[in-house]
């Protein structure tokens, strides 16, 4: 298949060419890691008035990913723009009369895409985490503890994900706006407040952040009654994922380009 | 060669294309020909495989595009020219384009020296002028040396000299083997690049044919005759006796006489016989803008109406609605400046000369039949800010066949080949 070479190099190209790359997965860098940090900070200096419960149930890696729900959203964009661009500049006509076999382009593209998110949010999750155990201080937990180096390869692995999640939904929509218009409330807003309200939280946490995020935890929650591990929870957000990349693949496989 | 077979495309209750059969062959350029909205841009997506059609079938080479193994090193389309992300510079476009089809990345600086882009190679395609995206979008389409060639409206928005250098390109890769299909809403850019000729309006064929065989069927010839000035009863003699040959006059109004259906050594000898003096007798051919506008006048979509600007012109505030409006005119009525036949169309833009109105030289024609029913057409048909200067003989960027009959002889249907002689402005094609 030489073809999938070429669509990879070509893509990489694309993807090195234009601005926006760099500013959204920088954004997404800064802010993780920035907000984590100032998290840990505040932590620390609450850490000995918090209840002896929640001290006992006190999560340090998971404390320093707090930014994660804010950085996604600039990965979130970086996967909309990564697909719909090539709908809003016309190009996709160009790249499909160069390659007329659709599967290979998308996947081609969505591979080349997420790879480049999987290593920056790997960067970045380690990078947090380290910033972040040392805010913590004497509360800090270390990479050889159980579970923690699984937490924070899962940060980068739950990254990729969400923006792969995110150009799967553009692949559907196709307009930048729309898919931005859906995705970030929805990520920003509705998931949270819906897995935070007891009466939704069932329905909640199953939703693709909620339960990906669970990869970055180490030490549940008391009273915590999700049904699903950390790897379950990433397999939940690989499920959707999947799901609106074949319904992406199936449209853009039938539509008119 | 591009093969279409009863290629249809609806879009709800719309049909785009209707049926739609042709072959593009090798070698030749092939002009396709439409009004806008006629369906020439999805006909193009049907044979790229982008649209697929609702009924029929499109091939290259025999295979429907989309089976097409290394479909970009056999066909090269330009759709599009501002599908570029206007964030990405020249060179990275090209280049990402040229990876998606395993040509070298050499190529790309080839490609970008034969559209005269390699300095603005590095720059971002977003502050490209139209022209200059027309240019990057041919390097796009040259970039795998295809054989087959796809061009949607190449020239919108180039400089003379660029509109000179893409006709001359075509021509070259006609030359050499390739089959060249070129859409375009303008004949006269069609007539002086293609050979073969597909006219389609509402998305169905009205023509499939030769470019000099187009001229001859459906330019109507005539020959123009005027008989001295204030004697109307020779004139009328003439009348009745071409009337007898079995020849149409018509008088059109310069007092000169628009006479069909007789050669013009018949006309000379029914006016010695009739003792009748001539002080013209000059043979016309209609221009193949007027040949194409007839035939697709039933099928132009975008029309414009009279603009009767009577919205600006309701009497002012204050002034009673039905009463004495300014100059006496009643509200909604034309204004005396709209009566031409031509301005009823929509008034001319600056800097854009009509067909056959506002001639430099004072144009007695420029009301003829033909053109006050087209007029209307008219805006719709930007004269392509002429290719070439009216003064070298271009018969449809100007009004030079109506506001200056050739004295002697057959006109040439089309200009002398001029612009092929004179040298290609571009870098040659290093292959």
């Amino acid at each position: 298949m030489a073809v999938v070479g070429q669509v990879l190099r070509s893509e990489w190209t694309k993807i090195r060419s234009v601005r926006s790359t760099v500013w959204t997965l920088g954004t997404a860098a800064v802010v993780t890691l920035v907000t984590g940090v100032l998290i840990c900070t505040l932590v620390r200096k609450d850490f000995d008035s918090m209840p002896e419960q929640r001290q006992l149930s006190f999560d340090a890696t998971n404390i320093s990913f707090a930014g994660m729900g804010l950085g996604q959203l600039a990965m979130i964009v970086f996967g909309v723009l990564v697909v719909s661009n090539e709908y809003s500049t016309g190009m996709i006509r160009s790249s499909l009369a160069a390659v007329p076999q659709r599967g290979v382009f998308l996947f081609c593209k969505l591979a080349v895409a997420t790879a480049l998110v999987f290593v920056v949010g790997l960067v970045t999750s380690f990078a947090t985490f380290f910033a972040g155990q040392t805010a913590l201080g004497e509360h800090r937990a270390y990479l050889g503890d159980p579970g923690v180096l699984r937490a924070v390869i899962g940060g980068g692995l739950y990254m990729a994900m969400m923006a792969l999640f995110s150009m799967a939904v553009a692949t559907m929509l196709r307009s930048p706006m729309l898919s931005l218009g859906i995705l970030m409330p929805f990520f920003f807003l509705v998931s949270s407040i819906l897995g935070n309200v007891s009466a939704t939280q069932k329905v909640g946490r199953y939703l693709p952040d909620q339960a990906g995020s669970r990869i970055m935890q180490v030490v549940t929650p008391v009273n915590d009654a999700t049904p699903y591990g950390p790897w379950g929870g990433f397999t939940i957000m690989v499920g959707w994922t999947v799901a609106a990349l074949v319904v992406g693949y199936v449209l853009l496989n039938r539509r008119d380009a | 060669m591009i093969e279409a077979v009863g290629l249809t495309k609806r879009y709800g209750p719309k049909t785009a294309v209707h049926n739609l059969s042709f072959q593009v062959r090798p070698g030749t350029v092939t002009g396709f020909l439409g009004p806008n909205g006629s369906g020439k841009s999805t006909t193009m997506r049907m044979i790229l495989g982008l649209d697929a059609p609702t009924s029929g079938h499109a091939t290259i080479g025999g295979r429907p595009f989309r089976q097409t193994p290394n479909a970009a090193r056999l066909v090269g389309a330009l759709l599009d020219a501002k599908a570029v992300h206007g964030g990405r510079s020249a060179r990275a476009h090209l280049l990402s384009l040229a990876q998606l089809s395993g040509i070298p990345a050499r190529r790309v600086d080839e490609v970008l020296g034969v559209v005269g882009l390699q300095d603005v190679a590095q720059r971002r395609s977003g502050g490209f002028s139209l022209g200059m995206g027309q240019r990057l979008g041919i390097a796009a389409a040259l970039l795998g040396d295809p054989q087959v060639l796809l061009f949607d409206e190449p020239v919108n928005g180039l400089d003379p000299e660029g509109i000179l250098w893409v006709r001359n390109l075509m021509k070259q890769l006609a030359a050499e083997g390739r089959t060249v299909f070129v859409s375009s809403h303008l004949m006269s850019e069609m007539a002086l690049t293609a050979e073969h000729l597909i006219v389609i309006g509402r998305g169905q064929l009205l023509a499939d044919m030769p470019v000099k065989d187009f001229i001859s069927a459906n330019s109507a010839d005539f020959a123009r005759v005027r008989t001295p000035d204030g004697a109307s009863e020779q004139r009328e003699k003439l009348t009745a006796a071409v009337a007898e040959a079995g020849g149409q006059a018509v008088p059109e109004e310069d007092g000169a006489l628009r006479v069909t259906g007789l050669p013009l050594p018949r006309i000379s000898d029914l006016a010695h016989a009739a003792d009748i003096r001539l002080w013209e007798l000059s043979p016309h051919q209609a221009s193949l803008e007027e040949a194409y506008m007839r035939m697709t006048q039933g099928a132009v979509d975008y029309r414009s109406t009279a603009d009767q600007r009577s919205g600006l012109q309701a009497a002012p505030a204050g002034y009673p609605p039905q009463g004495a409006a300014p100059q006496g005119y009643a509200p909604g009525q034309p204004s005396p400046t709209l009566s031409t036949p031509f301005e009823q169309g929509a008034p001319p833009l600056p800097g854009q000369v009509p067909p056959g109105v506002a001639a430099p030289p004072p144009n007695p024609y420029a009301q003829q039949a033909p053109y006050a029913q087209q007029a209307p057409y008219a805006p719709a048909a930007p004269v392509p800010g002429g290719p070439v200067p009216p003064q070298q003989g271009h018969p449809y960027g100007g009004p030079a066949p109506y506001g200056a009959p050739h004295p002697y002889g057959q006109q040439p249907p089309m200009p002398p080949a001029a612009p092929a002689d004179q040298p290609t402005p571009h870098t040659q094609d290093v292959r």
